[in-house]
């Protein structure tokens, strides 16, 4: 069996990703995708650092840096500039969940609004990874960070960003997850072909801030995702929600939890609240799908 | 052709007839009419460009950062608040040398809320290294639209021209609205070198080291200092073309004055008046009308001030904990002449309270006899 992922590499080997990065693996696999007639808008978060220091850089498509609460309202100018100039490119806000959840959120509601011709995309890694792992409204209950200490962890949900995207009524939103590139590659390709404003949550473990060893990403996106707490879908115009992978043995969340020391504090009856939680909140989205 | 034109109309025209492609803003009183005007040339197919009808101000400046580092002409405008939440993306735009043009509507600060003219906002960003140019009349205020794309495309550096909320953006004047044949000669399309294009692909504004930002800055400082030669030689060929006369400050009667009026904007406008009266009356006084305040004129400033007995400057803003703001910087720059002379500072007009000739007269006769200033605020027509 053969993979369905282009094989051309537009992204170089080697930049300053962590070990085990997920959101390195995203790029590689959304440009192959995109193609190289793409132009990435990326605000203040980790790939500001990663794609190399001045003056290197690792992508080989432009990108252009902005800040933190600027993506999309770079990425509209971006994009009004190449309609302007007659250019097909593919404009694309590559973000952190820190841009996407909380600083940039009235921005991106903005665009959404507005069905800017864009396809943004959130790396959510769950924290402000690149300053140190500070909570984000991105980051789940529970979790350990460096402002939310062991003794006093998380008490918050993590925000429902798809919710909020499909109550934009914008014309694309999926989820995906370093786990399935193939899953990645359909939806980016799926994503290019739509035009006004198409969001794509990415699903990337992060080593660093997790508190795993970089060789568990994979299994732990994969997990996650097996598990329903990271449901793997298509919205289309906000109303129609499709699931793409579909869960037929679900697994207990209790090993995704356990292999990361962000939750190595939580008790039995955290992970059973935790487990009640993922719980409610499929048969909530079981009620959103399309029959 | 003459039309009756209030200064946000100005501001409208000068972005139309410079051929901007993609304006970008949202709404703050006193600039609403600039922006309404534009959406309905872009709505009648009379501008062809995009309007992006943005969330915030924070976003207007960002969308034409990304849309001038893909090389095409910008435009914005603002004002007070609306500029202040912009304070971040002004940074940027000087650091991606994106020469974006804004209209700025001067209007204090709240709190409390004010919409009437003062210029600590645009005074306020002084150091972003945007360039700053205050118009004193309407025709000024569209014809400096034109020269201030033609100035910040040669550098690439930004450039905001500024305009008094009320007495000039609500306020009537004939202005005389060039050729738009002439005005493409004048300023041909934008050729942006360093641009975002997929075709030859570089990351723009990524992290950088302690060896390459020290010499990134350095460069947008000579970039100002080239702007000095480029606002004076910009007038010429305006002047040439246009038949009105700019440069980087405007001078009345200095000739064989002894004492000075120095002032910017709306105020310097007045003062001419007050000269008239205090000519009469046997003074030997003349007026200094700081045009472009970034980059800062020195040079100007010491060639008239180095011949003068005293000068007294009137701000219509006030750095807090200081003084006014163009009274300091016209003592920085005399600070080592030999022959400076007394140069008193008189804050006024603060929340758009009127500065009149009436005032301007006094403010001069209650200076000039004095031998020198007893402090660095000299406040006019306070309620104590």
């Amino acid at each position: 069996m053969s993979l369905k992922i282009p094989e051309e590499e537009i992204m170089s080997c080697g930049n300053l990703a962590c070990q085990g990065c997920g959101a390195n693996i995203a790029m590689r696999h959304a440009l192959k995708a995109l193609g190289r007639n793409t132009a990435l808008i990326i605000p203040a978060c980790c790939w500001s650092v990663i794609d190399g220091p001045f003056p290197y850089s690792s992508v080989n498509v432009p990108i252009f840096h902005t800040a933190f609460a600027a993506a999309s309202s770079t990425a509209v100018g971006v994009k009004a500039a190449f309609e302007i100039l007659k250019k097909k490119t593919t404009v694309v806000a590559w973000t952190g969940d820190g841009s996407t959840y909380d600083i940039g959120l009235g921005t991106l509601s903005g665009s959404a609004e507005r069905n800017d011709d864009m396809i943004y995309v959130c790396y959510d890694n769950e924290a402000y990874m690149n300053t140190g792992v500070q909570r984000s409204s991105a980051t789940p209950a529970g979790a350990w960070t460096t402002t939310t200490p062991a003794n006093y962890p998380k008490k918050n949900q993590k925000k429902d960003i798809i919710s909020i995207m499909a109550s934009h009524r914008i014309p694309y939103i999926a989820t995906t997850s370093v786990a399935y590139p193939e899953d990645m590659v359909e939806k980016f390709k799926k994503a290019k072909n739509i035009k006004g404003m198409r969001f794509i949550l990415i699903f990337c473990p992060c080593p660093t801030g997790w508190k795993y060893p970089p060789q568990f990403t994979v299994k732990l996106a994969r997990l996650a995702v097996l598990s329903k707490l990271f449901p793997l879908l298509e919205i289309e115009d906000g109303i129609k929600w499709k699931l793409t992978k579909k869960i037929s043995r679900p697994q207990p969340i209790k090993e995704y939890l356990q292999l990361q020391g962000r939750f190595k504090h939580l008790k039995e009856k955290d992970l059973k609240e935790i487990q009640d939680t993922i719980d409610m909140n499929w048969e909530l989205l079981l009620k959103k799908l399309d029959k | 052709m003459r039309k009756l034109l209030i200064g946000n109309h100005a501001l409208s025209y000068g972005a139309k007839l410079s051929r901007a492609q993609v304006i970008s803003a949202y709404p703050i009183t006193p600039q609403t009419e600039v922006v309404e005007l534009l959406s309905e040339m872009c709505a009648s197919g009379e501008l062809k460009a995009k309007f992006i009808k943005v969330e915030s101000e924070h976003s207007a400046m960002a969308s034409l950062i990304g849309a001038s580092a893909v090389g095409v002409r910008t435009f914005t405008a603002t004002s007070s608040q609306g500029l202040a939440l912009m304070h971040e993306m002004l940074h940027w735009a000087v650091g991606a040398r994106t020469p974006i043009v804004m209209g700025n509507i001067n209007r204090a600060l709240a709190p409390p809320w004010s919409v009437w003219t003062e210029q600590n906002d645009s005074l306020s960003q002084r150091d972003t290294g945007w360039m700053q140019l205050y118009a004193q009349n309407n025709q000024e205020v569209l014809d400096s639209v034109i020269q201030a794309y033609k100035v910040a495309e040669s550098i690439d550096l930004p450039a905001m021209v500024i305009l008094a909320a009320f007495v000039l953006s609500h306020t009537s004047e004939a202005v005389e609205i060039p050729d738009q044949k002439k005005v493409d000669a004048f300023l041909p399309s934008y050729k942006r070198k360093y641009k975002l294009d997929p075709t030859d692909p570089h990351a723009f504004g990524g992290l950088t080291n302690t060896e390459n930002y020290y010499e990134l800055r350095y460069k947008i400082q000579k970039a100002m200092e080239k702007a000095l030669d480029k606002w004076e030689e910009v007038g010429e060929e305006f002047e040439e073309i246009f038949g009105r006369k700019y440069g980087l400050i405007e001078t009345y009667k200095v000739s064989d004055a002894k004492n000075l009026i120095i002032s910017s904007a709306t105020i310097a406008s007045t003062a001419r008046n007050a000269i008239d009266k205090l000519r009469e009356k046997g003074e030997k006084v003349g007026l200094l009308r700081i045009r472009v305040f970034r980059p800062f004129p020195a040079k100007k400033v010491r060639g008239i001030l180095n011949s003068i007995d005293k000068a007294v400057v009137i701000d219509r803003n006030i750095g807090f904990g200081a003084s006014g703001i163009f009274y300091q910087e016209v003592k920085a720059a005399m600070y080592n002449e030999k022959n400076t002379p007394p140069i008193f500072g008189v804050v006024a007009g603060l929340g758009g309270r009127d500065v009149t000739s009436k005032h301007i007269i006094e403010i001069y006769e209650d200076t000039i006899k004095k031998n020198k200033p007893k402090s660095d605020i000299i406040w006019k027509g306070l309620k104590e």
